[in-house]
């Protein structure tokens, strides 16, 4: 016998002894001892009249939270044998009533769907969420949830969005699954356990404004200059428009940010709110270069505006503050000086009164371009119909003397 | 009959016929640096202008990013702004070194005269069939008109190139909104020189009834004698009369050179078109 087995073997033992102990003294004279409750259901193969199993593996009970217990402790409508075949659900709030009541304030408060053992799993072998064979042991909850929050039944019954594969391939997923961080996010970190909430609720850690506390409860450092730049002071301010960390990073979807994808995906995100910063954005060889790949360095919207302590130009501690451009620029322009950062990462061809000089520049080489287009395409059809024409005309004649031209 | 059966071996007038030289070694070597590094510059320079079209990522992901991409493009503009120098200081050695006559005027010059007007006209006349075709000297109109404008093309275009690649640099004596126009006129510029040549010059210079598929002048040299006369009167005229013809007497040119420059040819012109056509569907997306 293994050390591992002969652990759990003698931790069995404890637990029946406890559990025997307990019925001896307490609930004597009527309670039943496990041992006589197994000998009919520690039958591997017993089955209720409907064919579900009603079988207990007594020693994975016994080294379960619940293994000092006694059957009839939560079977509590069995009072002697034989008992009757049909029995009360076993309630858990009987002692659980905490997360009972959360729970039934909760988005899963539909107990039909959601018993405790859709999380906590098998009633008989249900272990504290800090064991690993626990199903609500960190590294196993994503797997728990997304029992339902998947792209299988249960999602797709309740119209639930398909999760568990967004947040696999995600960097919080990927921490978890592959190097088993135990602080890298899992569901429950930020949807907590029995108190879920819709993200509508203004209670819930997944409402837009409790957001960045949420995330900042481990990223504390970004919360604070999240908090402190014009997003965060915005839904401060409660102005709901204003972006928090899942609008840019997306909520369970969240890639490394300096991976290329991340960096190609993000700056229209941005843009879904500074439509004229990114249509001007847009003509400049800094997005020309961005959206090719492949050189995903190039200069996008946080490279020069932070990504989270995000300050208006007057702002003194602001990156694109005039006072500041020099620095921002020769992030990558190593050799970038005064005169250089007067290059306007926003100009506007098309705003006459904005950006004169570019105005008619643009201007003069779009007349340039459709005048000298116009003209020889004109005068290259002519041409190509009347050489055919002439083509055409002569060619009777030119066999005869002699394939000359028109 | 087209003109390369005549430039290449036609049956009937292959063996006889005269041919005669109308362009010099360096100038068909020039005009291959040209067009290989024009091509070069617009398959590298239109995926960075059209970097949201369809193909532009592509293009770009098959040949390395856009790293590579921008490589190859300055790699092109370096060889041709060499081949550019080499031109400008080859005109200036044989108009004041060499004292060579009729550079800067008259019938064999690139500069524009009276005649060029008038042979516009006249030919637009014989477009509309209001009278007969005028005669062409050593180079029409439309030759000197696409030889400024690749001049142009390449002083502007380089220059603003140079001034993005070299910006830090050229913002010591460039206004500030200058470093954003040089990317309007760099693109735009570049758009017209790609849509004016792979359209216009394709056009008017190869595939036109006359020449169709390609006049095969500028790869091989030489041009048969029927075909001189035709195309270039005067020159062949003056020439003539001056006594000069028999100094630009050659041979028919060997088989495999009209073989190689319909190969290298034809590609190049496969490949101009893909880039109009791919131009075309990103402008009208």
């Amino acid at each position: 016998m293994n050390q591992a087995a002969w652990k759990h073997a003698t931790s069995s033992i404890r637990g029946l002894a406890l559990a025997v102990g307990l019925g001896g003294v307490a609930l004597a004279p009527w309670a039943l001892r496990a041992q006589n409750c197994l000998a009919c259901h520690g039958d591997a193969s017993m089955t209720d009249s409907n064919g579900h199993s009603i079988a207990v593996d007594g020693k994975k009970f016994g080294g379960s939270i619940h293994g000092h217990l006694h059957c009839t402790n939560c079977h509590a409508d069995i009072k002697g044998y034989p008992h009757p075949d049909k029995m009360a659900p076993v309630d858990c709030k009987t002692c659980h009533a905490d997360e009972a009541s959360q729970l039934s304030a909760s988005v899963h408060s539909d107990g039909k769907e959601h018993p405790c053992t859709s999380c906590h799993g098998n009633a008989h072998e249900i272990y504290p969420k800090t064991d690993p064979r626990s199903a609500v042991y960190p590294l196993n909850v994503p797997k728990t949830c997304g029992q339902c929050h998947s792209n299988n039944g249960m999602a797709r019954k309740h119209g639930l969005p398909s999760i568990y594969p967004n947040y696999i391939d995600s960097i919080h997923g990927f921490a978890l699954t592959q190097e088993g961080l135990l602080v890298a996010a899992n569901c429950q970190s930020c949807h907590g356990s029995h108190h879920i909430l819709s993200r509508t609720d203004p209670q819930s850690p997944t409402y837009k404004t409790n957001i960045p506390a949420t995330c900042g409860k481990c990223h504390a450092k970004i919360e604070m200059e999240y908090n402190a730049g014009i997003h965060g002071q915005a839904i401060a301010k409660g102005n709901l428009k204003a972006p928090v960390c899942t609008d840019c990073h997306t909520a369970h979807a969240i890639l490394q940010p300096t991976e290329s994808q991340f960096r190609m995906q993000s700056t229209p995100i941005c843009g879904n709110c500074h439509k004229d910063k990114y249509s001007t954005y847009r003509d400049t060889f800094h997005s020309q270069l961005g959206s090719l790949g492949g050189y995903v360095e190039t200069a996008r919207c946080w490279d020069c505006h932070r990504a989270h302590d995000v300050r208006p130009a007057s702002d003194p501690a602001s990156p694109i503050n005039p006072a500041n451009l020099i620095a921002t620029c020769r992030q990558c322009h190593a050799d970038a000086n005064a005169s250089f950062v007067r290059y306007q990462p926003h100009a506007n061809a098309r705003d006459r009164k904005l950006n004169p000089g570019l105005y008619f520049v643009r201007l003069f080489m779009n007349l340039l371009l459709i005048s000298v287009l116009t003209f020889f395409l004109l005068h290259t059809i002519l041409w190509v119909v009347r050489s055919r024409l002439n083509q055409m005309n002569n060619s009777p004649r030119r066999a005869a003397n002699g394939g000359k031209h028109d | 009959m087209t003109e390369l059966e005549q430039a290449g071996t036609h049956p009937q007038s292959g063996g006889q016929e005269k041919y005669y030289l109308r362009f010099s070694r360096e100038q068909r070597y020039m005009h291959a640096v040209l067009f290989t590094t024009f091509l070069g510059l617009a398959a590298t320079g239109l995926p960075i202008r059209f970097s949201e079209s369809f193909w532009a990522r592509k293009f770009a992901s098959s040949v390395g990013g856009f790293g590579a991409i921008l490589f190859f493009h300055k790699l092109c503009a370096v060889v041709l702004t060499i081949a550019f120098l080499f031109h400008v200081k080859d005109v200036f050695k044989r108009a004041f070194m060499n004292r060579e006559k009729g550079i800067f005027w008259g019938p064999t010059s690139m500069v524009a005269n009276w005649k060029d007007a008038k042979d516009l006209f006249g030919h637009f006349r014989w477009f509309l069939g209001l009278g007969p075709k005028p005669k062409f000297d050593r180079y029409a109109y439309w030759e000197k008109f696409d030889y400024w404008a690749v001049f142009w093309g390449m002083v502007v275009i380089g220059f603003s190139g140079y001034a993005m690649w070299f910006a830090p640099f050229f913002a010591h004596f460039l206004p500030g909104w200058a470093l954003n126009a040089v990317l309007v006129i760099h693109s735009e510029e570049g758009l017209l020189a790609i849509l004016f040549i792979f359209s216009i010059h394709f056009v008017n210079t190869h595939l036109r009834p006359d020449s169709f598929p390609m006049d095969m002048v500028i790869f091989t040299g030489v041009e048969s004698e029927e075909e001189f006369k035709h195309k270039r009167p005067l020159e062949y005229e003056r020439n003539s009369k001056r006594g000069e013809l028999e100094k630009k007497v050659s041979t028919a040119p060997p088989d495999w050179l009209v073989k190689l420059s319909r190969v290298v040819g034809f590609t190049a012109i496969f490949i101009g078109l893909t880039l109009l056509v791919l131009t075309l569907t990103a402008y009208f997306d």
